[in-house]
């Protein structure tokens, strides 16, 4: 299946479209923080923030209200949009991404606590054209349906190999119980994640 | 979310004075101005919620580097309070001396928050009462004292049955804190001047006439590690809830025993899920004492440990349930091979 349906537009973007319709509430953010560039720690917690994240490798500076989250800083800021918000409260696991080796959900993750610490969105998995082994477990394996969840699914199912949680079904199910898959493709979710784990231990 | 300042604090006394300066006598410490960020699971969802409302957040990760150790000693087992759940969960020495610690962190949460969460942090947590965490419900005595409990005659099947008041049933939400009281633990708290300790047990208060008072630690304290006694092999915590994993308990059980010649010499039992604080059910240890198992003491310990409770109109099953955990709890401790 192609992801560019021959009834979109051409050079219509639908990512930049959201981004453009919603772009002016960012403009009083963004003149701020010009102005208050040179403040070192900021006791109005009306003004802005500097701090640096590195993502998949990059540093990125940002200028973030303290409440930003990790997953905020993400997909409002930096628009690494593959991971998802579902529930914005730590319940669903929409929003998993790894910080160093462990797997987090970053809708709880102030970006702030996380400065200095290496995040691993789904954005960062892929090496040039070549798909992490999860990503392609979960094609072979048709571990989806609408999708929503996957990002999240990966990137936990990638931590959950490293930490050597999948001897059994039933540990594979345990461990990944922090995603919520409302299509219910858990069985063909266990089916990637055995897929994957000796791909990604062969190295 | 409301707007609030970070800090990051890199050493304890500034944490603490930070902590400290913010509080008002007049309100609970959870209602304080500035309010200590661990792992965040409960804070950063609770202020989503607008349930707590920090002007400030005192970011006490920096000081892991000296409050996360996970030691396992000759005379004690000492855990430091930013030690992450994940972590103490899946360590050899607690898995093979304290089953009941690392099956309570195991079964807790989701592997993510286990990631997140800190022992210090976990012990913390608040109610899961759903008119504790919905702020359109204008009675709840842990949040606006005095204004009532909706959940008294509201939807209350997960709340508790046993220390109770009529001010508030809200069920205490947490799963290691069971094996905490159980085994005696000590909890050492830092704070204005220096170090102190107190049993683990004299942390959390019932909600009595004033549930927005939730511990006893004073304005600026912090938990910076946990102390356990002996070693306790035969130990297990046993968990029921609403769905096999990823779940707060409906009822759970932590128990230890001390075993010798088929004769129980000592016995720890603790409940969860069913009570409104950490729950030690010392009426069931005393009928377990001295005797030998079997099914009909474990059936005479748990309805021991249950003769006070009271259920109301939705949650009366969690008696009978809580009866029969703590009675399979029991039976796998005595028989579990060490």
């Amino acid at each position: 299946m192609s992801d560019t349906p021959s009834s979109r537009p051409p050079g219509f973007d639908r990512r930049a479209f959201m981004a453009g319709a919603a772009g002016s509430a960012l403009v009083p953010l963004a003149a701020r923080a010009a102005e208050d560039a040179r403040a070192p720690v900021p006791q109005d917690p009306a003004l802005p923030v500097d701090v640096t994240l590195r993502v998949n490798g990059q540093d990125k500076r940002l200028s973030l209200d303290a409440r930003t989250t990790v997953l905020d800083a993400l997909r409002e800021h930096l628009k690494l949009t593959g991971s998802k918000k579902g529930c914005d409260h730590g319940q669903c696991g929409a929003c998993t991404v790894l910080i160093g080796d462990r797997r987090v959900v970053s809708c709880l993750t102030l970006a702030l606590a996380a400065e200095g610490q290496e995040i691993t969105t789904i954005e960062g998995l892929a090496t040039n054209d070549r798909l992490h082994p999860m990503q392609q477990a979960f094609i072979d394996n048709d571990a989806f349906q609408c999708g929503y969840c996957t990002p999240g699914q990966i990137m936990s199912a990638i931590a959950c190999v490293k930490e050597g949680h999948t001897g059994t079904d039933a540990d594979i199910r345990e461990y990944m119980s922090g995603n919520i898959c409302r299509c219910a493709a858990y069985p063909n979710i266990v089916a990637a994640v055995k897929q994957a784990a000796p791909e990604m231990t062969k190295g | 979310m409301r707007p609030f300042t970070y800090q990051r604090a890199t050493d304890p006394d500034v944490a603490v004075e930070a902590l400290s300066a913010a509080a008002a006598a007049n309100k609970p410490l959870t209602q304080a101005s500035a309010q200590p960020l661990a792992g965040g699971t409960t804070l950063i969802d609770l202020m989503k919620l607008d349930v707590m409302r920090p002007a400030v957040i005192v970011d006490i990760n920096p000081l892991a580097h000296g409050w996360s150790a996970i030691e396992p000693r000759s005379e004690n087992l000492r855990l430091g309070a930013l030690a992450k759940m994940s972590d103490v969960a899946a360590h050899d020495e607690i898995l093979r001396d304290y089953p009941v610690i690392a099956h309570s962190l195991k079964l807790a949460a989701s592997a993510q928050l286990r990631n997140m969460a800190t022992l210090g942090g976990n012990v913390m947590q608040r109610t899961r009462c759903s008119y504790f965490r919905d702020v359109s419900y204008g009675n709840c005595n842990k949040r606006n004292p005095g204004s009532g409990c909706a959940a008294m005659d509201g939807v209350n099947r997960m709340h508790a049955v046993l220390g109770t008041s009529d001010q508030c049933i809200a069920t205490y939400p947490g799963d290691f804190a069971q094996a905490l009281i159980a085994l005696d633990a000590t909890v050492e708290v830092t704070g204005k001047s220096g170090t102190r300790s107190m049993p683990f047990a004299e942390l959390h208060k019932a909600p009595g006439n004033a549930p927005e008072i939730e511990t006893t630690l004073q304005p600026g304290e912090l938990i910076s590690a946990f102390l356990i006694s002996g070693r306790w092999p035969r130990s297990v915590y046993l968990k029921a809830r609403d769905r096999q994993s990823y779940e707060f308990a409906l009822s759970s059980a932590a128990v230890a025993l001390d075993v010798q010649d088929g004769t129980i010499r000592d016995a720890r039992v603790a409940l969860g899920g069913v009570a409104t604080v950490p729950w030690r059910a010392r009426e069931a240890e005393a009928q377990l004492k001295g005797q030998k198992f079997d099914d009909g003491l474990a059936q005479r310990a748990a309805d021991a440990a249950f003769a006070d409770a009271r259920g109301r109109q939705h949650n009366s099953f969690k008696i009978a349930l809580g009866k029969r955990v703590m009675a399979r709890a029991l039976q796998q401790a005595a028989t579990m091979e060490i």
